[in-house]
């Protein structure tokens, strides 16, 4: 082993100024080297705390807390001997006495220096700039900063128009405020996309509700009288009134500590280093954003930053022949905005010869494009509005692709199932760019280190674990190599079944099995058979019972002997469970349709009861408040005045939501009440993967917001045209066209074979919207199945949902009739009558809310019961 | 807080078989076997005002932990479902608000093994 001068020594010591990501990369390759062991390593940090993870920085503002976003594990500085001092920033370097001294006077000695001082964002000399309402984006402080003075704040603007600016637009969107984004080139992310890229992205950001301003500067900030940001004036003589500004107009390395001592710094800014990392003085190292790599390239990204931790660490360790950096990909996707945009290798084609392939879409903002070399391998390419592809093209840049590029760029529907999946990768693929991970690493991680799943396999070889955007590539490789290893995959429901919701539900349509425990007992993994199942698995047997219950010979009430043991306590109680134990209660409102008569019962049993009313977003009213022992009495009076239950606590149908259609409507082309009624009465109490909701609009205005719904109705001229897949909530989507201009009797038809057909091959808990990007051929292949017949199985369907129909009876009636049912019904079985004492309640806005401190638990997570994740 | 007497259900006639747990030294007859059903909870109000949760598995064991769910604090444990592990086969109960599972053997959570504020007190049972 060689020495010089900067290999660490027993007793020497390192200091490292700025601990962001890549200085504490740094140090975890410095205890991977064991260089920790042997010397001494101080690390001097402006920042008030311990390096986080600056990349997912935008998450603090979802509810990421800064916990959350650390690196540095707990006890790492300890274990390791690193001496870490927080807000204390290094303000000179004396090189010859080899010595650092920080702001608070300190003087630290080294016998090897590692600059990470990264970059500080760039703020246009803009008259104003600094005034009251002015922020950069870089840090948790500044993004506390920003989220304080959104609170009072109705407008916004993020001056740069690039990734990290579009990501501060977001943020500022999802503040509610109105944003607007001012960028000085001609289109948006001019540094990744070229032009019709960047048009295609400014329409999809234009559709979010962002304002875009593109060939303009910002040329003056006014304030009002108290000083605080009034206005920004635009270099094309334009102004727009604000009260907040963001900068994002790129980030400059933090050099000056290295000018002033005298190191190289390059023309535009950085160190210099060599490909070691090492700057003019062989004691000094820098690295991350501060660095001008020895290709004249200053990164802004994470991943070189890492590389270079790595390169520098391999010097100080004294590996001969060690990691050398001479240049990385700058291959980046969008994390935030929900816009789809990746550009990777050669993006604007500066390769001599090189062609473009491109496939525009300007309508769906749609614009994707490959460069192409002249022996047609691939150098890079821009992706808008669908980057699904991103995953795999990066990794094969720089190889001849499986596929013709032309292929490559199309539409899913109009390519020829193209050749191109995770198989078709070389094993020197970089599958994931943020770790620099190939496929043969993760196929190595797999079969030599025995990873049987993602997880492993991300806590294994990290990738995964930065920007996320391979994981999907990932989930593919890692399943097929275990495949190809003879593991067979699990897919299995829960620890209870190796089989698949829908493998279950042919189990129990072809075998009529009616009992849960025969289920389990016959058809569940080893282990479990005999036991007591889990809370996974009871819950979607119980739901496959009740859809199929007449069909199968089975009791059609959900509380039906062994039946009820399966349900959620939602179900249980056939009432929706809220914070403090108490339950609401919906009645059915069949299209939202209500006589003055209905109203007053409602109000007078909420009045009697005691109960907080609200109107639901589903077009009915909602009564909270009610104890266990309540809710038969409630539910006397109501079904008295002939309600029935509206399923609001079981994966059933919902609501089918109506607009007042051509009764009333001047534009109204059909009678969207009747329908809706019609189509509520008919699908009520049936159970599903999940809930099921519907809605039927009188005209193409949409008031009853069809497209969002598992099954939407809209009037044409002609007849009905039926949408299928819409969802609200977390992820919404539009619903997609299946038929159109149907008569009555068609759309009937055609809503019975679709329920039927999801109900029978959906996972748990997928709603139609997943469920039909899921499956294999998406709508397509479910327009063959429900429309065409191509699998010959719709008289089926059709003859499952007609006896649905006809053996509907009302859950709540039944229940109510039969004594050994209401039993449940007590707060305790040893004092029947008495009310559950820690369910109480105080005032609020004239009705009464449930008091919490009563619980006087910790606090409640936030976290959706319905949507927790299979085990 | 009304006063109320503490009354077990009826004894089963067929079996005469009586469910108790110990409460702070005395046994307390809580309900009769038959009123339980498998794979199910029910609350029962102790003489000081804490609840239990009394369930019944599928082997005709009968388990009583606290009511209480450590995690949100709300009194709703005996309406969770129950479940045993895939690989040793202990009994839980996953509580209906987040799910987490509860051992009912011992009480301890099963998603937060190693924090005794997440575990349940238990309650030794009899039957009769
Ligand atoms: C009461 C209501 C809010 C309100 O006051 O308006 C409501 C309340 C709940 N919603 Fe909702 N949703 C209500 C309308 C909606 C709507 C609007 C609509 O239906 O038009 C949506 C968006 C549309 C959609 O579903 O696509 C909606 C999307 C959700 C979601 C997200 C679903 C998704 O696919 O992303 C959940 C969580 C889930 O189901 O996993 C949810 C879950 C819930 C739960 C069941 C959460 C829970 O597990 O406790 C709430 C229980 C209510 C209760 O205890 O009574 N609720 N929820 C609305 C009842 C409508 C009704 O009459 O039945
Ligand atoms: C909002 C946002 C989103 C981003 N998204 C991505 C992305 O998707 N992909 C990607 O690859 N990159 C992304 N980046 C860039 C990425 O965060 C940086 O490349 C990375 O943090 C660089 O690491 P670093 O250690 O070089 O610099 P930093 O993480 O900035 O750390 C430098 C540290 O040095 C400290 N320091 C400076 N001077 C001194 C001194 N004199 N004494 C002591 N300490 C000092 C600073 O306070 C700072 O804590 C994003 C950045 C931001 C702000
Ligand atoms: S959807 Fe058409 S018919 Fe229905 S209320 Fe709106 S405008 Fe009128
Ligand atoms: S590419 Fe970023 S985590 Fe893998």
């Amino acid at each position: 082993m060689s020495h010089t001068a900067s290999q660490a020594q027993p007793g020497e010591t390192i200091v490292v100024v700025g601990h962001g990501m890549v200085g504490q990369r740094f140090l975890e390759e410095l205890v991977d080297r064991g260089v920790t062991e042997r010397a001494a390593v101080v690390v001097l940090a402006e920042e008030v705390r311990p390096a986080y993870d600056r990349v997912h920085l935008t998450s603090w503002f979802s509810g990421t807390s800064a916990e959350e976003l650390s690196l540095t594990p707990d006890g790492f500085m300890a274990r390791h001997g690193i001496e870490l001092c927080l807000g204390d920033p290094a303000e000179s370097i004396d090189r010859a006495a080899r010595t650092v001294t920080t702001r608070s006077g300190r003087v630290v000695g080294y016998d090897t220096l590692v600059l990470a001082t990264g970059s500080y964002p760039f703020v246009p000399p803009v008259p104003g700039a600094d005034a009251d309402g002015c922020f950069v984006y870089r840090t948790i402080e500044d993004l506390e900063a920003i989220s304080a003075a959104a609170r009072s704040a109705r407008t916004g603007v993020v001056v740069g128009g690039g990734l990290l600016g579009l990501e501060a637009a977001g943020a500022l969107r999802g503040l509610d405020l109105d944003t607007h984004v001012v960028e000085f080139n001609s289109r948006l992310m001019a540094i990744q996309v070229d032009e019709g890229g960047g048009s295609a992205l400014r329409r999809t950001v234009e559709e979010m509700g962002l304002t875009v301003h593109t060939g303009v500067g910002a040329q003056e900030i006014t304030v009002d009288g108290s000083g605080a940001v009034e206005a920004m004036a635009l270099s094309d003589g334009s102004s727009v009134a604000t009260d907040l500004v963001v900068f994002s107009a790129g980030v400059r390395p933090r050099d000056q500590l290295a000018r002033e001592a005298g190191l190289t710094i390059g023309q535009r800014g950085g160190i210099a280093v060599d490909d070691r990392c090492r700057t003019s003085d062989p004691r000094v190292f820098a690295i991350g954003e501060c660095a001008l790599a020895s290709d004249g390239m200053v990164y802004g990204l994470v991943a070189p930053g890492y590389e270079m931790a790595a390169t520098a660490a391999d010097a100080v360790a004294g590996r001969d022949g060690g990691a050398t950096f001479t240049g990385a990909d700058t291959s980046t996707k969008l994390k935030l905005l929900g816009v789809d945009v990746a550009s990777f290798g050669d993006a604007h084609g500066r390769a001599d010869g090189c062609l473009d392939v491109v496939y525009a879409d300007s309508r769906a903002g749609v614009y994707k494009k490959l460069v192409v070399g002249r022996d047609g391998t691939l150098l890079g390419g821009v992706l808008v509005g669908d980057a699904d592809s991103y995953g795999l093209l990066r990794p094969l840049t720089g190889s001849v692709p499986p596929a013709a590029p032309e292929q490559l760029v199309l539409p899913a529907g109009l390519a020829p199932a193209a050749a191109l999946g995770p198989a078709s990768l070389p094993d020197a693929a970089v599958v994931c760019n943020c770790h620099n991970v190939t496929k043969g690493a993760v196929r190595a991680a797999v079969t030599e280190q025995g990873c049987g799943s993602v997880a492993a396999v991300k806590s294994c070889t990290k990738a995964g674990t930065g920007c996320g955007s391979c994981v999907k590539v990932l989930g593919h490789l890692v399943d097929a190599e275990l495949e190809a290893n003879g593991v067979s995959v699990d897919r299995g429901l829960c620890g209870c079944f190796a089989h698949t919701r829908q493998e279950l539900f042919e189990i129990v349509a072809s075998l009529r099995i009616t009992s849960y425990q025969a289920l389990l007992d016959g058809h569940g993994r080893p282990a479990a058979r005999g036991g007591d199942g889990c809370e996974v698995c009871k819950p979607t047997v119980g739901s496959i019972l009740a859809s199929l219950a007449p069909s199968i010979g089975a009791d059609g009430h959900v509380l039906a002997g062994e039946q009820a043991a399966l349900q959620d306590t939602n179900d249980h109680f056939l009432a929706n469970l809220q914070r403090n134990g108490s339950y609401s209660i919906v009645p059915r409102v069949p299209g939202g349709e209500i006589s003055p008569e209905k109203l007053i019962v409602i109000g007078e049993v909420a009045r009697d009861f005691n109960l907080y009313t609200k109107i639901t977003g589903g077009q009915r009213i909602d009564m909270f408040g009610a104890s266990v022992d309540q809710l038969p009495a409630i539910w006397a009076r109501l079904v008295e005045a002939g309600f029935e239950s509206g399923h609001a606590y079981g994966k059933a149908l919902r609501t089918v939501k109506s607009c007042v259609g051509s009764t009333w409507c001047r534009y109204g082309v059909q009678d969207s009440v009747r329908m809706a009624i019609d189509l509520e009465l008919r699908y009520r109490g049936l159970r599903a993967p999940h809930k099921l909701k519907s809605a039927v609009s009188g005209c193409a205005r949409e008031c009853a917001e069809a497209m969002g719904k598992d099954f939407g109705v809209i009037a044409t001229a002609g007849g009905w045209n039926l949408y299928v897949g819409g969802n609200g909530g977390a992820t919404p989507r539009h619903a997609d066209l299946l038929a159109q201009d149907l008569s009555d009797a068609e759309l009937v038809r055609l809503i019975d074979r679709f329920l039927m057909f999801y109900i029978r091959t959906a996972d748990r808990l997928e709603r139609t919207s997943v469920w039909l990007e899921r499956i294999g051929g998406g709508l397509d292949h479910v327009r063959d199945v429900v429309v065409d017949d191509t699998l010959g199985i719709c008289d089926e369907l059709e003859a499952q949902m007609a006896t649905h129909v006809a053996n509907y009876r009302d859950e709540w009636a039944q229940t109510l009739s039969d004594p050994e049912k209401l039993a449940r019904f007590v707060s305790f079985v040893n004092a029947p009558g008495t009310p559950d004492p820690s369910v109480r309640f105080v005032q609020e806005r004239e009705q009464h809310k449930p008091d919490l401190t009563v619980l006087a638990g910790p606090t409640l997570p936030v976290r959706t019961l319905e949507g927790s994740t299979p085990r | 807080m009304t006063v109320t007497t503490l009354s077990p259900r009826p004894t089963d006639t067929a079996t005469g078989t009586a469910v108790e747990i110990a409460v702070e030294g005395r046994w307390l007859p809580v309900c009769a076997l038959a009123a339980l059903t498998p794979g199910r909870g029910v609350a029962v109000l102790l003489p000081d005002g804490r609840q239990a949760a009394v369930f019944l598995d599928r082997r005709g064991d009968v388990h009583a932990v606290d009511n209480r769910d450590p995690f949100t604090g709300a009194f709703v444990l005996s309406r969770g479902l129950l479940g045993s592990t895939g690989n040793d086969g202990r009994p839980f109960v996953a509580s209906p608000l987040l799910k987490q599972r509860f051992d009912l053997t011992d009480g301890s959570c099963l998603d937060a093994p190693d924090d005794p504020a997440r575990a349940l007190p238990t309650y030794p049972v009899r039957l009769r």
